[in-house]
Formats: structure tokens, C-alpha cells, sequence
């Protein structure tokens, strides 16, 4: 099998793993992410979690990573290289935020969510996507 | 407190972190499911197919997970359809414009302690929270 085959199957097994992940987790739940938002109400910290677990593992491998010159299967390691903490960024994720407790969903559960085929997830995703497609348009220009 | 629904949290954070490990140690990218979409809805020559691949591996591992327990899909903590097609909208912009979302920023990005993650994520859980708070307050969902 060849690097490209093997990266390729890297990918898709990461992205299984990943939304059984979500599942497990109840992030393809809206009633469970707005729970956990709702701060001043009845919160619900168990979503508080998956960060920490999604963390404490991501984290542990990064370590062995950044002693690494590349990848196992790939050349270069692709990270982002911005460093400016500027309004661009802030604004960009305070709108998302905003969306993300109006709907209860994010980007990786929503995905997720269309394999149960439910109304919600679908109109969730089909806005979001033709959205990004809008921006990357408007900032090709 | 439900510390069943605590250790489901933790258990999938760990699959998600270990998903987003398994794609940065093996092919060298970084697991932030709005960065992937980004990548196809304004696709680069030889950057999509591995794109591709980890979101048919999410709806794959969706599918499975909604075989076994579909009640995890549980979509009617969601507000009204076109409230969600406004969170769609909001999440799609946000995350192209904040360069990510939960797992890019809040996942990924913590792991690296990259500052501009920890300011986007204290954002989108700031903004995420005030927006439950005002929805809540006006009677909604």
C-alpha cells in the first residue's frame, strides 16, 4: 500500500473515531451543548469533559510530536502559523458562539448528525456550508 | 449530579482527542472539522482527498452510531428550523472568519497551548453563553 493509500485510510479512520467520539460524548445532542451553555441556568458541566479528554490525549501526543521532524505518514507537518491575536479572530469565533448556542450545534456534530438524517442537522449543515462557501468567495475577490 | 452522563463526556473527548492525535501523528494535519470543510468548499489541488475522506469517515462512524443508539440523536433541544438555518449561517461564517471552531481552537489548539486558540475559544464559550442566556430569557428554546 502506498503513503497516499495509507494517509487516506488515516483520514477516514480519524474521522469515524472522531464522531463516535461526538456520540459517545452527547455533542450531537443540541439539548446537551445548550445545557452545558446555559450557565446561569440549569448547567449541565458535563460536556466540560470531553474537552478535558479530548485534551489530555491530544496534548500527550503533540509532545511527542514537536520532537519530531515529520509526520509518520507525510513530509511536513501542516500547522497553522498565524500568531496575531487580532479582531478578525475574536469577532470570527464570538459569531460562531453565537450560532453555536442559538443552534446547539457545531461544526463536527452537526456532520455527525446527518447520518441519523434529522431535519435539523440537515438544514444546520446545508446553511453552514453554503455560508463558508459565501466567505471564501467574498475573500477570493 | 449525573456522573454517568460525566463519564460518557469523558470517554468520547478521549476518542476525540485520540482521532484528532491519530490525523496529526500520522498524516500531520489538524483535526478542526470547519478547517476541513473550509478546505473543500475553496479546494487546492491535492488538498481535498484527504478532506474528503475524514468527513465520509464522521457520517460512517454517524451511521454506526446511529444504528446502535440512535436516541443520541436526539435533535428536539433545537430551536425552530429557521433558527437553525440562522445558527447554520452564524457558525459558517464565525469559524471561516475565526479561523475554527470546538475541535480546530478548542481541541487542537489548546493542545498547543496556541494563544489565539485560547482567546477564540474563551470567545465562542463566552458569546455561546450569552446567547443561551438571552434565548432563554426571551422564552425560547
Amino acid at each position: 500500500m502506498d503513503a497516499g493509500t495509507k494517509r487516506g485510510l488515516v483520514a477516514l479512520a480519524s474521522g469515524a473515531l472522531f464522531a463516535i467520539g461526538l456520540v459517545v460524548s452527547g455533542m450531537t445532542q443540541p439539548a446537551n451543548v445548550i445545557g452545558f451553555l446555559d450557565v446561569t441556568g440549569d448547567w449541565r458541566p458535563a460536556l466540560m469533559f470531553v474537552m478535558v479528554g479530548a485534551i489530555a490525549v491530544n496534548a500527550a501526543v503533540y509532545r511527542w510530536v514537536r520532537g519530531r521532524r515529520a509526520p509518520v505518514l507525510a513530509e511536513t507537518f501542516s500547522l497553522p502559523t498565524q500568531r496575531d491575536l487580532d479582531a478578525r479572530l475574536i469577532a470570527g469565533a464570538a459569531i460562531f458562539g453565537v450560532g453555536w448556542g442559538l443552534g446547539g450545534y457545531c461544526p463536527g456534530p452537526g456532520v455527525t448528525a446527518l447520518a441519523s438524517g434529522s431535519l435539523e442537522a440537515v438544514v444546520f449543515v446545508g446553511s453552514m456550508v453554503a455560508a463558508m462557501w459565501v466567505v471564501a468567495r467574498i475573500e477570493k475577490r | 449530579m449525573d456522573f454517568v452522563s460525566f463519564g460518557w463526556a469523558l470517554a468520547g473527548g478521549v476518542m476525540i482527542g485520540a482521532a484528532a492525535a491519530l490525523l496529526l501523528a500520522l498524516n500531520g494535519k489538524i483535526a478542526g472539522v470547519s478547517g476541513i470543510l473550509g478546505g473543500l468548499v475553496a479546494p487546492r489541488r491535492g488538498d481535498v482527498a484527504w478532506r474528503a475522506l475524514f468527513v465520509v469517515g464522521l457520517l460512517a462512524g454517524g451511521l454506526v452510531a446511529f444504528v446502535v443508539a440512535p436516541e443520541r440523536f436526539d435533535a428536539s433541544g433545537a430551536p425552530a428550523l429557521p433558527l437553525v438555518a440562522i445558527a447554520g449561517v452564524l457558525v459558517g461564517v464565525g469559524t471561516r472568519i475565526g479561523n475554527g471552531c470546538t475541535s480546530g481552537h478548542g481541541v487542537c489548539g489548546i493542545s498547543r497551548l496556541a494563544p489565539r486558540s485560547i482567546v477564540a475559544t474563551l470567545a465562542f464559550m463566552l458569546t455561546g453563553a450569552l446567547t443561551v442566556l438571552v434565548v432563554r430569557s426571551l422564552g425560547g428554546a
